[in-house]
């Protein structure tokens, strides 16, 4: 590891040095790397692509280009056109590039989007003359791909307590919302919450949550501005084994994946939340559902540093879709558990695949 | 699995070298290759299909340049065309003749509205005006109070009024008057485009305080959404600009190429880090780069302006050129690498650099103990470091605290790195010859490229050539990089 660091550095610092006297502005001609070459789904990927050269073309040729605005309209439009098309007797390719395009739109993913509907494919090809197997094979194909997972929030199985549920994320997704809301639910059914302060970072963060705390009468621990989060949950911890509440929500500072500090503090917030009298869980990543595919590279790291169990896809009550948790739950193995639908207190629903899945094409 | 535009491309490529023009057939093959970087890259899959189209017309036909392979020639023109799309008019903000000038910051939830109003509120102090900032938002728990904080830190007064969000925005020009103040930022409550009520409220705030200029903050890792949020504020609002925030994480920011299409309004600013004074002004080449993954290297290059003293660096460059570079270089250059913040950012913004590598763990813990092992060498064992023989090693092991067989590493490394460095300097006449633009290039003469390497004379101490340091023509690479591989890390 020592010599990884070493040559990392250097040449890092090499290039720096050399990035920086040089002023590289020619980096715009710069092609480097080699080319991967076809790629599993290179196929379908070739298609969708395709069809938006064709249609590219056919702008092109039409006289003046539609504005965006048209453009815009009628692909809102086409949104729920893709399923029916695949309900017609003789599924065309043309229908198959929709619906690869609407999951786009839905923030799937192309790569992710193009493997869903050459699965689908393939399980209607072979249910042949059945006009309506196209689109139930897509529907099938979803609903198993998200399906068969465990989406209750863990408790402890050891009957004590507390058990303690962390809550991580870049910043803005939601997470001191969706804890508040989460608090009443749980109060509500009669658990004994505690809520630990951990954003210690961004201003009136503790404030905020302590509202939440008060409308749902329920306990909280906060330290002051800049305090260690991993010494405010400790504190909620054993706070809240003290009182013998059932469950500590830790919030934490949002913090971008990419940053290590950051990452490596909330690693040592997960170690200190199982030291004392608690157990951590559950760990859920809230997620945006406004998020495009940097949301896969938040999940990775994200369940990398702290071991993510569940997901909080949050915002869903937007035009947003949040489609990128299906390539989430794909490559992680991390399903969602929770949705927010609201700003309301009591907009905090469990995932149903079914609502879900339909949802992408609405 | 798609990482980057450019890993892809060669592939396309590969067969076109060395004829004249670039055809249609050409264009289209690589063409495809771009429009998956974009949707990797989060743009609206019908932006995509416009800007595609326009990188053909521009493409199609175009001379073979002498100097760029067709790979490179087309990756230019869709930069250009990606910076084009960016950018467009530049914006500038005029005040208002009768003050205060006032600003309307709106977007959905957790875009950063509130962090921002606060970085503009300073930013406008930093140019000389006196910004009054106004909490809109009675929405969000505590939004309110993370102003007032976010307000004390920059040294910004903060308005705001219990009886509703309409009442403080209009409220707050006649204390703007009042106190003197001739900007006023309103920060409003996200809200979701597709809820009437909450966009009619903005709608009044809006009427309210008639403001000059009115931003939509958006987030950087949003998806395809964003052109539906953007076009739905631009009806309630007509915008003015936009504010593109979270640019400090890896999200490739193609929504902003979305939301400058649908809206038609130039990106402003751009939110770069969660301090303050992470706020500047948009470059349009900046996010047309990385939103192709092509790394970022002009702010690279800003950071490492900031934390280098420009001759030092050159020296430093042309002693690693030469393979002259010494333990103390090493110490210097680590420290200023250091100081231009955490390193996997920095890895990031690179170009070239392979994903598996973007990702690595770098622990900064250890570093101490390089930087030990080093303190515990001589200056002359610093400057050559062939002579640290085994009893040498020894006693530098037993000075840091390490064992023996990690001062080996250490040097075997650095004399590697080193040598791998020196080959890059003397990459033969070609590339060296064409040396030329210099960062000092403005005061002196260049100085023809091999003959400065060559002039170093073989023993000892370390020669530093004068003049400014000879680069290749060619793209920087750094040797093994082109083939993805980073020598020793694997």
């Amino acid at each position: 590891m020592t010599l990884t660091i070493i040559v990392g550095l250097v040449v890092l610092a090499a290039a720096v040095l050399v990035a920086a006297v040089v002023v590289l502005r020619r980096r715009r001609s710069r092609v480097p790397g080699d080319g991967d070459g076809a790629t599993a789904v290179g196929e379908a990927v070739d298609r969708v692509v395709g069809r938006l050269a064709d249609r590219a073309a056919a702008g092109a040729a039409g006289g003046p280009a539609p504005s965006l605005r048209d453009r815009l309209s009628k692909a809102r439009a086409a949104l729920t056109g893709p399923l029916t098309a695949l309900e017609r007797t003789s599924v065309s390719q043309e229908a198959w590039t929709e619906v690869t395009e609407a999951l786009i739109r839905a923030d799937v993913g192309l790569a992710t989007s193009s493997e869903i509907v050459e699965a689908a494919r393939a399980r209607a090809d072979s249910a042949r003359g059945d006009p309506t197997a196209a689109k139930a094979a897509l529907q099938t194909e979803l609903r198993e791909r998200l399906g068969g997972f465990d989406r209750s929030l863990a408790r402890r199985s050891d009957g004590e307590s507390p058990s303690v549920w962390l809550f991580v994320g870049v910043n803005g997704t939601g997470k001191t919302t969706t804890i508040g809301k989460l608090a009443k639910r749980e109060a509500d059914a009669g658990s004994g919450v505690v809520l630990a302060a951990g954003d210690t970072f961004r201003a009136a963060a503790a404030d905020q949550l302590a509202m939440w705390a008060e409308r749902s009468s329920v306990h909280i621990v906060r330290g002051s501005a800049g305090a260690d989060p991993a010494s405010v949950v400790y504190d909620a911890v054993e706070s809240a084994a003290a009182r013998g509440a059932d469950l500590v929500m830790a919030d934490t500072a949002g913090r971008f994946h990419t940053e290590h500090n950051l990452m490596a503090e909330l690693q040592k917030v997960r170690r200190v939340a199982d030291k004392g009298s608690g157990v951590v869980t559950e760990t859920l990543l809230v997620l945006d559902a406004t998020t495009g595919q940097n949301g896969l590279a938040q999940a990775r790291q994200f369940t990398g540093a702290v071991d993510v169990t569940g997901v909080v896809l949050t915002k869903l009550d937007g035009s947003a879709k949040g489609g990128i948790v299906v390539a989430v739950q794909a490559e992680l193995g991390v399903p969602v558990k929770l949705v927010g639908v609201g700003e309301g207190i009591a907009d905090l629903v469990p995932f149903d695949t079914s609502e879900f899945v339909e949802a992408l094409f609405a | 699995m798609f990482d980057t535009l450019t890993s892809r491309f060669e592939t396309a490529f590969t067969k076109l070298r060395g004829r004249g023009k670039l055809s249609a057939d050409d264009v289209d093959a690589a063409l495809s290759e771009i429009r998956v970087a974009l949707l990797e890259a989060d743009v609206n899959l019908d932006v995509v299909t416009g800007l595609t189209e326009r990188i053909r017309r521009r493409a199609v036909g175009e001379e073979l340049s002498r100097a760029l392979n067709p790979a490179q020639q087309v990756v230019k023109i869709v930069l250009s065309e990606l910076t084009t799309s960016l950018g467009g008019e530049q914006f500038t903000i005029t005040h208002a003749p009768k003050p205060p000038t006032v600003v309307l910051l709106a977007g959905l939830q957790g875009s950063g509205k509130t962090t921002n109003a606060a970085k503009l509120a300073q930013w406008f102090l930093r140019q000389g005006r006196s910004p009054l900032l106004v909490g809109a938002d009675l929405q969000r728990p505590a939004a309110v109070e993370q102003l007032r904080t976010l307000g004390e830190r920059a040294g910004v007064p903060v308005f705001s009024h219990r009886r509703g969000p309409v009442k403080a925005a209009s409220a707050s020009l006649a204390e703007a008057t009042r106190t003197g103040r001739d900007v006023v930022i309103v920060d409003t409550a996200g809200r979701l485009a597709i809820d009437a009520e909450m966009m009619d409220q903005v709608r009044r705030i809006s009427k309210a305080v008639r403001p000059h200029y009115t931003f939509l903050v958006v987030d950087a890792t949003v998806g395809q959404d964003a052109v539906n949020s953007a076009r739905t504020f631009n009806d309630t609002l007509a915008l003015d600009g936009v504010i593109l925030t979270k640019l400090d994480g890896d999200a490739r920011g193609g929504a902003a190429l979305s939301v400058k299409e649908v809206v038609g309004r130039p990106i402003a600013f751009a939110s770069v880090g969660e301090k303050l004074e992470d706020f500047e002004p948009f470059h349009p080449d900046r996010l047309a780069s990385r939103i192709l993954g092509m790394g970022d290297v002009e702010t690279l290059i800003d950071k490492a302006e900031s934390a280098f003293e420009a001759e030092q660096a050159e020296a430093t460059a042309s002693r690693l050129l030469e393979g002259t570079f010494t333990f103390d270089d090493f110490l210097t250059t680590m420290q200023q690498v250091l100081g231009m913040g955490n390193l996997r950012s920095l890895l990031g913004m690179m170009p070239g650099v392979p994903p598996e590598l973007r990702g690595a763990e770098v622990d900064e813990g250890r570093i101490g103990r390089i930087t030990g092992m080093i303190h515990s060498m001589t200056p002359h064992e610093r400057a050559e470091p062939d002579i640290i023989d085994a009893s040498r090693r020894q006693r530098i092991a037993a000075g840091s605290g390490c064992r023996p067989s990690d001062v080996k590493a250490l040097i075997d490394q650095f004399k590697q790195m080193r040598s791998m460095m020196k080959g890059l300097g003397g990459l033969g006449g070609r590339r060296m010859a064409a040396a030329s633009k210099v960062r000092s290039s403005k005061q002196g003469a260049r100085s023809g490229g091999k003959s400065s390497a060559s002039k170093r004379r073989g023993s000892g101490g370390r020669t530093t050539p004068k003049g400014p340091v000879p680069v290749s023509k060619t793209p920087l690479t750094l040797p093994g990089l082109e083939k993805g591989e980073w020598p020793g890390l694997n």
